[in-house]
């Protein structure tokens, strides 16, 4: 076991899983010989090679387009987008293509592949740098979509990722890359895809959140403390498959149901999950299924954005609001 | 070097076979014999009358949408001539004469604009992706083939085509970007057919050439008449014989005209002049290779006329057996979304069925 953050476990899935596969590429702008602007991709270069791990134009298209012919020829890319806001002019070869050439070919050309990016907001950062979007590609048919937590399932998530036959978009909570540390094994391990996990078990309330979010929830039943309150705390982990029974068999157990998440409100991740639970568990419901979430406007710049953030007060109250309904 | 000679910054195109069918540069004549050049022609027939079956099908509310190839075929085949079987096509969707050569048969291609996906599953010897509707966006597909096989060190090289409408996507100058930083085996090749639907090429660019845009990206650029099938396959010769060599890749512009509709559901008549049409008929690819092959009499008018009728023959027996094929079953259409069903799609796949099985 070794004490990592969220960038060193990242580091060590790629390190690891580039030991035992030679057929893994990593890139991306400034992924090779800087490491990545956050550093997930450090020493790997140097360790492996230009050819293995390197620099590209800046060019998010060409980065992900350039993947689809990898992949189809057989490699393993893993790329990097900087930032998750600037994934939107690779969006069309995610979505026209990467998502689609398994359907398109018939099943002779499947995109093994893996496109990671960091996401979300809290770090005081530029505009376009706090988005979180998810449910656009958790909207496509032929995605996976993972966010990891924690040290342990970042490495995990990562390495499953990249061992997975389908294309995986990696979305990387940045405000904890580097927020606390975690006991990780030292062997390479897979976290499973499409699984959520229960992390505090309870008879109340069912709290689903993910990526930064499961600290926010955490501090906030640990806010509730006095209060008798139960809560279920659930990781989703994976937006897209959802791990639907999970949720169900905990709302159906709790009576209710609360999600949040820091993207915006709207044809968020959240009415999937709150339209799963009513679909599936609408006569065990005490209460509205309810989302708390990030509002309907454009993530402020650093002085207007604690507006925006979901703290733990915000979930603790909501939670209160639905016990007493 | 081709692209030194006929620098395209200068305006100048390679030319070899006249409009009449007369060899005008013997010196830059590819070797090749006259057998070859028969098969050849006969492959563009062959591609004529399957796009003339085709728009009649379509007609008669037997074929779906189809984009026909017609008044292309030398600049798609002449492409993929000096290419071997382990080398690897990236066609648009206007590739026809190409597409056969390489060896895709006709069935599957029908199949597709037939509205069935299972049309783009060719057989594997054919090393070819599928047609991309979108625009452009396949040629970084062909930059990351290419970089994969300098990864594994192959001798292999990538053709990749797109329009004149084409050039003006970002994914264009991205993807000739990345092959120009990274080197790439890649040779691209512009189908200038002067239009893309109804925007002319006057429209498309402030360039005087496309092949000019090679200059940016620091790679060469050869503007070619796309209707001569002899400078076609000189000009590619050269670009896989670079990319082989490890030069890096080549950019071609294709001189041509679409004597056809954009697609079938396109009246090109509302934005182009009869004379326009007529005047490029006139340099129709075909007619010239013809010229050519009875000056070379390795063709007669007799022959040629049954050539038409034996394709003709022949296309319409493949299309039979595509209006005789099955439809992709219910498991089909979910089956190849991920490599195996989500748990989600395995529930809706299963109302479904209920569904059908039930009627209610």
């Amino acid at each position: 076991m070794t004490l990592l953050n969220n960038i060193g476990a990242l580091n060590q899935a790629f390190d690891q899983e580039m030991e035992l596969n030679p057929r893994i590429v990593i890139y991306g702008e400034d992924a090779g010989f800087e490491g990545g602007v956050f550093r997930a991709t450090k020493g790997l270069q140097e360790k492996y090679g230009k050819k293995r791990c390197f620099d590209t134009p800046l060019a998010e298209a060409g980065i992900v387009g350039s993947a689809i012919g990898m992949a189809i020829y057989g490699l393993k890319p893993v790329v990097e987008i900087q930032f998750s806001g600037f994934v939107l002019p690779a969006f069309n070869e995610i979505v026209a293509h990467a998502a689609r050439y398994r359907n398109r070919s018939h099943g002779k050309y499947p995109l093994s592949m893996v496109i990671r990016m960091p996401y979300g907001g809290g770090i005081r950062a530029l505009e376009h740098h706090s988005e979180s979007i998810e449910a656009l590609f958790a909207h496509i048919p032929g995605l996976k979509v993972v966010i990891p937590s924690t040290p342990y399932d970042t490495k995990g998530l990562m390495i499953a990722a990249i061992r997975d036959p389908d294309p995986v978009i990696f979305m990387e909570p940045k405000r904890i890359y580097r927020a606390f540390k975690q006991e990780v094994p030292n062997e390479p391990y897979t976290v499973e895809i499409g699984k959520a996990k229960i992390l505090q078990t309870g008879t109340d309330l069912t709290l689903v959140a993910w990526g930064a979010m499961v600290r926010e929830a955490q501090k906030a039943i640990d806010l509730l403390n006095d209060s008798n309150i139960s809560v279920e705390l659930i990781d989703l982990r994976t937006i897209s498959p959802i791990d639907r029974k999970a949720i169900v068999t905990s709302t159906k157990k709790t009576g209710r149901f609360l999600v949040v998440h820091e993207a915006v409100s709207s044809f968020g991740p959240g009415a999937e999950l709150i339209s799963l639970v009513t679909e599936d568990a609408f006569l065990s419901l005490e209460a509205p299924p309810s989302r708390l979430t990030g509002y309907d406007i454009p993530v402020p710049l650093p002085k207007g954005e604690h507006h925006f953030m979901i703290t733990p007060q915000k979930i603790a109250s909501e939670i209160k609001r639905l016990i007493a309904y | 070097m081709l692209s030194k000679t006929y620098d395209p910054l200068k305006g100048k195109k390679l030319e070899i076979l006249s409009a009449e069918g007369k060899v005008i540069k013997p010196s830059l004549m590819p070797k090749v014999d006259l057998a070859s050049v028969r098969k050849w022609y006969e492959t563009m027939v062959f591609a004529r009358v399957a796009d003339q079956k085709a728009i009649q099908y379509q007609r008669q509310g037997r074929m779906l949408t189809y984009a026909p190839s017609i008044g292309q075929e030398a600049a798609s085949l002449g492409a993929i001539i000096p290419t071997e079987e382990r080398d690897w096509l990236v066609p648009a969707f206007r590739e026809l004469a190409g597409w056969l050569q390489k060896g895709a048969p006709l069935e599957n291609l029908f199949l597709y604009w037939y509205g069935n996906e299972a049309g783009s599953l060719l057989p594997d010897s054919v090393r070819m992706l599928p047609i991309s509707v979108p625009i452009a966006s396949q040629l970084t597909h062909a930059v990351g083939l290419a970089m994969a096989i300098d990864y594994e060190e192959k001798d292999e090289v990538v053709i990749a085509f797109c329009g004149d409408g084409g050039t003006s996507q970002g994914e264009f100058h991205e993807a000739l970007n990345f092959a120009g930083v990274f080197e790439s085996p890649v040779v691209f090749v512009i189908q200038n057919n002067q239009f893309a639907i109804s925007v002319s090429r006057k429209d498309q660019t402030r360039s005087k050439t496309l092949a000019q845009k090679a200059i940016a990206y620091g790679i060469p650029g050869i503007q070619v008449d796309g209707n001569d099938l002899f400078a076609m396959i000189a000009a590619t010769q050269e670009a896989v014989e670079r990319a082989r060599a490890g030069e890096g890749p080549t950019l071609i512009e294709a001189v041509t005209y679409r004597l056809g509709p954009h697609t079938t559901s396109d009246d090109p008549s509302i934005y182009r002049s009869d004379e326009e049409v007529e005047e490029w008929k006139e340099k129709d690819p075909i007619l010239r290779l013809k010229r050519y092959l009875i000056s070379k009499k390795k063709l007669t008018e007799d022959e040629d006329q049954a050539l038409y009728k034996q394709f003709e023959e022949e296309v319409n027996t493949i299309f039979s057996r595509i209006e005789e094929s099955q439809s992709p079953t219910l498991d089909d259409v979910f089956s190849y979304t991920y490599a195996s069903l989500t748990p989600n799609l395995e529930k809706q796949l299963r109302n479904a069925k209920q569904f059908l099985e039930g009627g209610e």
